[in-house]
């Protein structure tokens, strides 16, 4: 599975200032509630945690539903003491990684 | 409402919720009681910034934000007439100012949307939020 997922924040901010992060991951979010052509259920397949660190310290964590739309979104805010390389990390069912990075300089 | 649509409304409910798979009040009150584990919960200034009118329910978009003077660790959401209770579960590592997390989420249904903050003392906040949904999440064709 070709897996992408995308990070966007500010390339450089001031000490302590609050920024957005924006994030997003391709994946279809099936529920496992929904019955197919079949008439059967089509297995669950989510995205369950999406992770983000900074140069492996954890900062943000989300835990995910099946209620998360498809394409799962999501902006949180942010401050930071360094700079360094931030980097969002997307598990799921079957197997399912996805990461993305980007760097902050901090003034 | 016709008898047809009537009709329509309820076979489209029958192939939404093939089982009994549907979260309640009551399950819902059971998810924030083993998330809130005998801590101290109460109104407050939470913020859940949802369209009250959605047309799809496939993709509503949704933002909590905590008061701008409090600290929070964690926002939890839930609902209560999705297939289950949990949507979101985010937690931040440092108690965090003005914390919001903004996402898009699937609404099977008009209902409440509940919002807990959890502040650095493990006290909650709770606010709720009405949506009504005239097109539900999972009505779409699954291709």
């Amino acid at each position: 599975m070709s897996a992408r997922g995308l990070v966007s924040a500010p390339a450089r901010v001031k000490r302590g200032e609050v920024f957005e992060v924006k994030t997003l991951v391709a994946h279809p979010m099936e529920t496992g509630f929904r019955p197919g052509f079949d008439g059967r259920l089509i297995p669950r397949d989510i995205v369950t945690r999406m992770a983000v660190s900074l140069d492996g310290a954890e900062l943000f964590a989300m835990e995910m539903s099946p209620a998360i739309a498809a394409n799962p979104y999501v902006a949180f805010p942010m401050t930071l003491e360094k700079g360094g390389v931030l980097t969002v990390e997307w598990r799921g069912d079957n197997g399912f990684v996805a990461e993305a990075r980007i760097a902050i300089a901090v003034a | 409402m016709t008898a047809r649509r009537q009709f329509l409304a309820g076979a489209l409910a029958l192939a939404c919720v093939p089982s009994a798979a549907r979260a309640t009040p009551e399950t819902v009150a059971e998810a924030v009681r083993q998330l809130v584990a005998g801590r101290q919960v109460r109104d407050g200034a939470l913020t859940i910034d949802v369209p009250p009118l959605v047309e799809n329910g496939n993709a509503v978009p949704l933002t909590v934000a905590a008061p701008a003077g409090l600290s929070v660790v964690a926002l939890h959401v839930f609902t209560e007439k999705n297939p289950q209770p949990h949507v979101l579960h985010a937690r931040f590592a440092a108690p965090t100012p003005a914390a919001r997390v903004a996402t898009r989420v699937k609404l099977a249904d008009s209902q409440t949307v509940l919002a807990l903050a959890e502040l650095p003392d493990g006290t909650f906040l709770r606010a709720r939020a009405d949506v009504i949904v005239t097109l539900a999440a999972c009505i779409e064709d699954p291709t």
